[in-house]
């Protein structure tokens, strides 16, 4: 019969122990997780960065990706949405009684992987098991810090009138990959989640301009939500052009079955970036040159009047107002 | 073809735009029926870049917001009813009804479960032999051949718990109503394509031959509702009234057969309430006598109380065309997509929803 996670790893005892041992801290070996004291002891200079989410996706494993992957690069990319430096998570795992031992081995394999590529070390833990029915299969929290380099300052109020407005590839992809995959919902679709460490693709902007004013990832609420917060946190408008905006034809064509608009479905290793006017086409050319930034394209600029409002020009050249998004996206039905 | 991006292309948009720019002379006022072409038109700001000589006013082709209250009350009665599972389409939820909504049922108890498909609906059944489960029958023509298609497969599979409420409304009987009235005075209307690829194009004749109204068939996408002005545009500038299908890819003038076949075999014309419309002949469709045990309304005793509407809210004359959004005194301030007071607000093709979203009074 196949392993399953029982109420006893999660009580401290032996089998807890065990499961902490075999599965998470040989996994993701590094000193730190190694030692295992109560918390992890690190040397720190500088301006720390410092962010948690928590990861309840469903279905867990998706087209391009699962759910460690995305807590990792969740965190990562809050982390270099901040400019950044992501270094350290925590990680904390809620497992439902009965959850199968293969597939948290294969999350805690595909959370090693990514963490390997984002540069980043699970230096604490944590992990419970809750009675059946009580949590859905997995649920993650990590936590992170990232060092801030000296002159970098990055924060959702710094656009001004006359920046740029870039975006990092084509929308959506995270979204419609895992509603694919629901149940009750199963379309085929080629479409893979985009879900990324955004770290070095950062690294490389920052080095290409310091003075980077905002960054943001479009993911829940997507595109449309994320540009709402930027002009209200910075008290400004902005104007984007919806032919600019790189959009698969299986993400477009998904979202016409289901009734979505692509603005508002969610992204997982997009960013949004507001530069100065004069500093645009060279943050452009280092993001084309990072594997997460080939199809950058600069969508749409900053402006002074009616601050807090975000305007699409359509590909008819009328103008239309881009709110953010309201609830759940919902399908159509007729 | 790849059926979407084609049909948005700009340039092709712009070279529609100036044809009708050359083309209308008369001042005309086109109606849109169907929601998912409002939502498209402003969408795309159509209505900003069409000529001063052609005003749009929206219809009542959203199933959602044309549900009256009456039987969104009978809804939410019969999720309070234990042991009853409600199967429905998602923007029902929300929708608030004279006391309560399906989102609010469900948050205290009720089994509301939103399916994708009526044939989710049956695998709900067939999963919950314990419960009754009640399918909300909410559509046009579009969705009531799977409705009806659902019921035969759980006659043949036996299944013996699962109803449908059947608030299914017929497009055709409702237009005749409102020309009737004559509230609104039409020159075009461009019918709804979904509708039309199962009835078809001849349902719409009496229109353009009793009532001297062009008509047009029209696909979703830009290009689809600026090709149907143009020939609306071109019928009236040439003194005609006839019904052309623009949207040839997915409507055949005698309609899907199949589709029809299954509908009028499970189905038959009846009353229907219409939000801000009272009672419509034949516009509705009830569950023919042989297949009356799959009827909730008839396996039930539903008591859903007296039926009250929401002071204020003019949902009702913006379906009729009567006035829009922007004459809603509560529009934007104690109606918005959070706090939706009525219908239009709440589903993704209300009229309401739409002004809110795009920002109709822009005027940039």
């Amino acid at each position: 019969m196949e392993n399953k996670i029982l109420l006893a790893h999660g009580s401290g005892g032996k089998l807890a122990h065990e499961l902490v041992e075999k599965s998470l801290v040989k996994a993701l070996a590094n000193p730190f997780l190694a030692k295992l004291d109560d918390s992890a002891v690190i040397d720190f200079s500088g301006r720390l960065a410092f962010t948690t989410d928590s990861y309840v996706v469903s279905p867990i494993f998706f087209p391009g990706g699962d759910i460690g992957k995305l807590a990792v690069c969740g965190t990562v990319n809050d982390l270099a949405m901040s400019g950044a430096r992501p270094l350290y998570l925590s990680l904390s795992f809620i497992i439902e009684e009965g959850f199968s031992q293969s597939e948290l081995d294969e999350v805690v394999d595909s959370i090693r992987k990514t963490a390997g590529e984002a540069g980043v070390e699970i230096v604490t833990g944590d992990t419970k098991v809750v009675h059946r029915g009580s949590a859905d299969k997995l649920f993650i929290n990590t936590a992170g810090v990232g060092i801030i380099a000296e002159g970098v300052n990055i924060s959702g109020s710094n656009a001004k009138a006359g920046d740029k407005v870039i975006l990092s590839g084509a929308i959506g992809e995270h979204g419609i990959a895992v509603v694919s995959q629901r149940e009750g919902l199963s379309f085929s679709t080629n479409l893979k989640s985009d879900c990324a460490p955004l770290g070095s693709l950062v690294a490389e902007m920052i080095d290409a301009c310091p003075n980077i004013h905002c960054l943001r990832d479009p993911t829940r609420g997507g595109l449309a939500t994320s540009l709402n917060e930027l002009a209200k946190q910075s008290m400004v408008s902005i104007r984007i052009e919806e032919e600019r905006i790189p959009l698969r034809e299986e993400v477009l064509a998904a979202c016409e079955m289901l009734g979505f608009d692509p603005l508002y479905v969610a992204n997982e290793g997009k960013l949004v970036a507001i530069v100065p006017s004069k500093d645009a086409d060279r943050v452009l050319k280092a993001m084309r040159k990072n594997r997460y930034g080939k199809n950058a394209t600069i969508i749409g600029e900053v402006g002074a009047e009616k601050p807090g409002r975000v305007v699409m020009k359509t590909i008819l050249g009328a103008s239309r107002i881009v709110d953010m998004l309201v609830g759940d996206l919902l399908p159509r039905i007729c | 073809m790849k059926y979407i991006s084609e049909f948005r292309r700009s340039e092709l948009a712009q070279g529609l735009l100036s044809q009708i720019q050359r083309q209308s002379k008369t001042p005309v006022r086109f109606m849109e029926f169907c929601g998912g072409h409002t939502v498209t038109i402003f969408r795309y700001g159509i209505r900003q870049l069409l000529p001063k000589t052609i005003e749009m006013v929206s219809g009542p082709g959203c199933p959602i917001c044309v549900t009256a209250n009456a039987d969104l009350d009978k809804a939410i009665a019969l999720a309070q009813v234990p042991g009853v599972i409600i199967a429905t389409f998602g923007d029902m939820l929300r929708v608030p009804g004279s006391r309560s909504s399906l989102q609010e049922t469900k948050a205290v108890g009720g089994d509301v479960r939103t399916v994708y498909s009526t044939m989710d609906a049956l695998k709900v059944a067939e999963d919950n032999p314990d419960n009754s489960v009640v399918f909300l029958g909410i559509g046009f023509e579009t969705t009531a051949p799977t409705i009806a298609a659902s019921i035969l497969q759980a006659e043949e599979k036996g299944l013996k718990n699962y109803y449908v409420l059947s608030l299914h409304k017929l497009c055709p009987p409702v237009i005749k109503a409102l020309l009737d009235w004559s509230e609104v005075k039409l020159h075009g209307l461009i019918c709804p394509g979904h509708v039309s690829a199962i009835i078809g194009s001849h349902p719409w004749e009496f229109i353009a031959r009793d009532y001297g109204i062009p008509c047009v068939i029209s696909g979703f996408e830009v290009l689809d509702i600026l090709q149907s002005v143009s020939m609306l545009v071109n019928q009236v500038e040439n003194g005609k009234s006839q019904v052309e299908i623009a949207y040839r890819r997915g409507v055949r003038p005698e309609g899907n057969q199949q589709a029809l076949k299954l509908m009028r075999q499970v189905f038959e014309p009846a009353p229907a309430q219409w939000r801000g419309m009272g009672e419509v002949q034949g516009s509705g469709l009830k569950l023919r006598k042989k297949y009356q045990r799959f009827d909730a309304e008839l396996a039930f005793d539903i008591k859903s109380g007296p039926t009250s509407e929401p002071a204020g809210c003019i949902c009702g004359d913006i379906l009729r065309g009567v006035k829009t959004p922007a004459d809603c005194q509560l529009f934007g301030k104690t109606c918005t997509p959070q706090y939706p007071v009525g219908p239009c607000m709440v589903s993704s093709e209300g009229s309401c929803s739409a002004y809110y979203f795009y920002g109709v009074s822009l005027g940039e």
